[in-house]
C-alpha cells in the first residue's frame, strides 16, 4: 500500500509540473462551454440574400421590405441580370436569390395570381431548405395581409407542449454532448501516452525492477487523471448551470458515479493505446487525430445516429460516448432516475472491465 | 542551399524509416473519409410519434392514418393512455405525444374547432421544431381535406384568393445532397488534423530524444531549420490532399466544378501556414505531451469556428471576426466554392491574401521562436 502511494505520488508530480499542459486541461472545458453556448447556433440567420427585381413596382418593393427587415436575410445590393446572380453565388456572398417576373404586380391585381422564383445553394442542402421554408412564410404572410383567405369552417388547433426545454434553451443539447466528447478525447489522450513516454524516456526499466506489480503500476498511472477528470467534470457542470442555465433535473450523485464509470472506460482505454503502441506520437496521433473525428459523429449530439446506416449504428454502439451521452440526458434534462438507465450503466462497467483486463494482458514485463 | 539540402535528406529519411507513422499519416484521413460523411448527415428524418388516442372515432382514426402515411413520421407504440406514451419519449423511443382528446370528432362537428395536445422532446431544438413543424402541416392539410368535404356541397362560398406561387430551383446541388456539403469540409478538417499534429509533435521530439543539440551545433541557419522541417511535411500533405480528392471522385463521385490548379494554389499556401503552425507549437512546448494538447486545444477551436459544424452567418459579430483569424474558415469556404460552384481565381483571390497572411505571420513566428541556446 505504502508502495502505491508513493507511485501515485510519483505520477501527481509528473501531472503538475506541466503546467501548460494543465492549463490547457481545464481551459479546454471552458472554451467550448462559451463557444457553444454563445458563438455555435443551429439557428440560420444574416444570410446573405439578392434579388433580381424585374417588376420594380409596389408588391415587389413591399416584399423585398419584409425581407430586408427580417433577422435571417442579409440584403445586398440587387443584381440587374441573370449571370450576377451566378456571380455572386460564386464569390460567397449570397446564398439565396429572389427573382421577381416583369408586371409581377400587375398579374397580383389583375388575376389574382404571380409567381415568384427563389433559387438556393443546394451546395449547402440544410440551409437551403430552411431558408425557402423562411421566404415562402415571408411571401405567404404578405399575401395574407393583402387579401385574407377565407376562415376555415372546421379548425384543429394544435396545442404544442416543449417538454424538458420549456424556454427553449439552445444549449441543452450539447451540454451532455461536450462533457461527452472532451472526457472521451482528453482521459483517453491523457493515459495513451503515460506507459509509452516511459518506454521512450527509457525509465521504463526502473519501474519494471521495482517490486510493484503490473496492474498496480498502471492503477497508479491512472489515478492522477482520474482525479484531474473529476475535478474538471465538477468545473464544467458549475460552468453549466451558472454560465448557461442548464440545470440538472435528475440526483447529482448518480451523475456523479456514472461519470465516473464513464471515465474510467476512457482512463482504460487509453492504457490500452499506450501499452501497445511503441512511441508517443504513434500513441498520441490514435488517441487524439484517430479518435476525434469518430467521437464527434459517433455520440449522437450533432448527428442524429438512427439517421446512419444500420453499420454505423452499430459502430456507435462500441463507442462509450454513446452510452454516456444517454445516460447523462436522461438523468440530467429528463430528471430520470437509475432504473431507465441501468442498461447503459452495465454496458459501460462492462467496457471497463473488459478494457482495463485488456489493458493489464498486454503490459509486457520484458524490455524487448 | 546546400544546407537545406542535407536537412531535407535527414528529415525524408526519418519519415520513411517509421513505417507506422508513414501508415497512420496515409491510412487514417483516407480511411475516415470514406467512412465519415456517410454518417455525418443532419437531415432531419424518422420523428417518431406516438399517438394517444382517447377519442377511437373515425375522424381520430383517419387523423392517424395521415400522419402514418405522410412519410415523415414513424408511428410507435400502441399506446393507450398518457402515461404511456410519456414513458416512451423518456426512454428516447418517441420524439412526439399527440394526443386526440374525448369528443374530437363531435366537438369537431359541431362547434367547429378541436384543441390538440401535441407534446415535443425539447432537448434537441432542430429535431423539434421540425418535427413538430411537419406535424402542424399534416394537421392543417388534414383540416382543409375536411374542410374541402364540407364546402363542396356548396362552393359557391368560396371566394377567390391572392395567391403567389413560389417556384425555387437549388443551384449546385439540385437534389440537395448531404455529401456535396460535407466530404470537401471533412477533407479539409482531416489535413489540417494530421498536418497540424504531425508537425507540432516533430521538434520537440527532438528536444525530448535530445538530438536537437546536434543540430544546434551545427552552422545551420534557423530559416533553414524551419524549412527543412516544412518542406517534407508540406510534400506529404499536398499527397494526403490528392488521396483525398482521389477518394473524393472515386468514392463520392464529386469532382471539382472549377480549375484543379487554383485549388492546389490554395492547398500548397494553406499547408504551409498550417505546417508554420504546428512548428511554432512545437518550438514552444517543453514535451510531446504538451505540444500535443496546446496543438488539440487550437485545433478543436478552429474546427468548431471553421463553419464545418453551423454556418458562420448566424454566429454573433465577435464570433464571426475571430472565425475569420483561423486560415482553417478561410480554406474550407475556398474549397467548398471550387469544388462544388466552380468559383475561379478572381471571385476568391482575398481568400489568398488571408492565407498568405498566416502563412508568412506563423512561419515567422516559427523561425524567431527557434532558440539553438536554451
Amino acid at each position: 500500500m505504502k508502495q502505491l502511494l508513493a507511485f501515485i505520488r510519483k505520477e501527481f508530480y509528473h501531472v503538475f509540473r506541466d503546467k501548460r499542459t494543465l492549463l490547457i486541461l481545464f481551459g479546454l472545458p471552458v472554451v467550448q462551454i462559451v463557444l457553444f453556448g454563445f458563438a455555435l447556433s443551429s439557428e440560420v440567420k444574416n444570410i446573405g440574400i439578392t434579388v433580381l427585381d424585374n417588376a420594380h413596382d409596389n408588391n415587389s418593393e413591399q416584399i423585398i421590405y419584409r425581407i430586408k427587415t427580417s433577422s435571417y436575410f442579409l440584403l445586398r445590393d440587387p443584381v440587374l441580370s441573370f449571370r450576377d446572380i451566378e456571380e455572386k453565388f460564386k464569390d460567397g456572398s449570397i446564398k439565396c436569390a429572389i427573382i421577381f417576373p416583369p408586371d409581377f404586380g400587375g398579374a397580383l391585381s389583375h388575376f389574382g395570381k404571380a409567381q415568384v422564383q427563389i433559387i438556393t445553394d443546394g451546395s449547402d442542402p440544410n440551409t437551403a431548405t430552411i431558408l425557402v421554408n423562411y421566404l415562402t412564410a415571408i411571401i405567404s404572410n404578405y399575401q395574407q395581409q393583402m387579401k385574407p383567405a377565407p376562415q376555415l369552417s372546421y379548425q384543429i388547433i394544435p396545442q404544442i407542449r416543449q417538454l424538458y426545454n420549456v424556454e427553449q434553451n439552445g444549449s441543452l443539447n450539447f451540454v451532455p454532448g461536450v462533457i461527452a466528447l472532451i472526457f472521451m478525447i482528453v482521459c483517453t489522450a491523457l493515459t495513451s501516452v503515460s506507459v509509452v513516454r516511459e518506454k521512450e524516456m527509457g525509465t521504463m526499466e526502473i519501474l519494471l525492477v521495482s517490486p510493484l506489480k503490473p496492474i498496480l503500476i498502471l492503477i497508479a498511472k491512472a489515478i492522477p487523471y482520474l482525479v484531474l477528470s473529476i475535478v474538471n467534470f465538477i468545473v464544467i457542470m458549475a460552468l453549466s448551470a451558472y454560465l448557461l442555465n442548464v440545470h440538472t433535473r435528475g440526483s447529482l450523485p448518480l451523475i456523479f458515479g456514472e461519470s465516473i464509470i464513464f471515465i474510467i472506460t476512457c482512463l482504460s482505454l487509453g492504457l490500452l493505446i499506450s501499452n501497445v503502441t511503441n512511441s508517443q506520437q504513434i500513441a498520441m496521433l490514435i488517441s487524439l487525430m484517430g479518435m476525434m473525428l469518430p467521437t464527434i459523429l459517433f455520440t449522437g449530439f450533432m448527428f442524429p445516429i438512427e439517421n446512419m446506416p444500420w453499420i454505423f449504428q452499430a459502430i456507435s454502439h462500441v463507442i462509450p460516448s454513446s452510452y454516456y451521452y444517454i445516460i447523462i440526458k436522461a438523468v440530467m434534462l429528463k430528471g430520470l432516475g437509475f432504473s431507465y438507465i441501468w442498461k447503459e450503466t452495465l454496458i459501460l462497467t462492462g467496457m471497463a472491465v473488459f478494457l482495463l483486463t485488456i489493458a493489464l494482458k498486454n503490459f509486457k514485463i520484458r524490455l524487448s | 542551399m546546400k544546407v537545406l539540402g542535407f536537412i531535407l535528406q535527414k528529415e525524408f529519411r526519418q519519415i520513411f524509416r517509421d513505417k507506422t507513422i508513414l501508415a497512420i499519416m496515409f491510412a487514417l484521413p483516407t480511411i475516415q473519409l470514406i467512412i465519415l460523411p456517410i454518417a455525418a448527415n443532419f437531415e432531419v428524418k424518422n420523428v417518431n410519434v406516438a399517438v394517444v388516442d382517447y377519442d377511437r372515432s373515425s375522424y381520430s382514426q383517419k387523423l392517424i392514418n395521415k400522419i402514418a402515411s405522410s412519410g415523415y413520421f414513424r408511428m410507435v407504440g400502441n399506446t393507450i393512455s398518457y402515461h404511456d406514451a410519456l414513458k416512451l419519449i423518456e426512454k428516447n423511443d418517441a420524439d412526439i405525444m399527440l394526443e386526440i382528446p374525448q369528443g374530437f370528432e363531435r366537438n369537431l362537428v359541431r362547434e367547429g374547432r378541436q384543441q390538440l395536445n401535441m407534446s415535443v422532446d425539447a432537448i434537441n431544438g432542430t429535431k423539434s421544431s421540425i418535427g413538430s413543424g411537419y406535424l402542424t402541416a399534416v394537421l392543417a392539410d388534414f383540416n382543409k381535406e375536411l374542410d374541402v368535404n364540407v364546402k363542396s356541397v356548396n362552393s359557391s362560398a368560396f371566394t377567390q384568393s391572392l395567391r403567389i406561387d413560389i417556384t425555387y430551383t437549388d443551384w449546385f446541388n439540385p437534389r440537395r445532397e448531404y455529401k456535396y456539403y460535407m466530404v470537401p469540409g471533412i477533407l479539409v478538417l482531416l489535413l489540417t488534423l494530421i498536418g497540424g499534429f504531425i508537425t507540432a509533435l516533430n521538434i520537440v521530439r527532438e528536444k525530448e530524444i535530445g538530438t536537437i543539440e546536434q543540430i544546434n551545433v551545427t552552422p545551420i541557419k534557423k530559416w533553414e531549420f524551419i524549412l527543412g522541417k516544412l518542406i517534407p511535411f508540406w510534400i506529404v500533405g499536398i499527397i494526403v490532399f490528392t488521396v483525398g480528392l482521389i477518394v473524393m471522385y472515386v468514392v463520392y463521385g464529386i469532382f471539382p466544378k472549377g480549375s484543379i490548379a487554383v485549388l492546389y494554389l490554395f492547398a500548397a499556401v494553406y499547408l504551409v501556414a498550417l505546417l508554420g503552425f504546428g512548428l511554432l507549437i512545437s518550438t514552444i512546448s517543453n514535451s510531446q505531451l504538451q505540444a500535443m494538447f496546446v496543438a488539440f486545444f487550437f485545433m478543436m477551436i478552429f474546427m468548431l469556428m471553421s463553419g464545418f459544424f453551423t454556418s458562420i452567418d448566424s454566429m454573433p459579430d465577435w464570433a464571426r471576426k475571430f472565425s475569420y483569424l483561423t486560415p482553417v474558415t478561410h480554406f474550407i469556404a475556398v474549397v467548398r466554392l471550387i469544388v462544388l460552384k466552380g468559383s475561379g481565381f478572381w471571385q476568391v483571390k482575398t481568400e489568398l491574401l488571408y492565407l498568405s497572411g498566416f502563412a508568412l505571420l506563423l512561419n515567422g513566428c516559427a523561425i524567431l521562436n527557434y532558440r539553438k541556446t536554451s
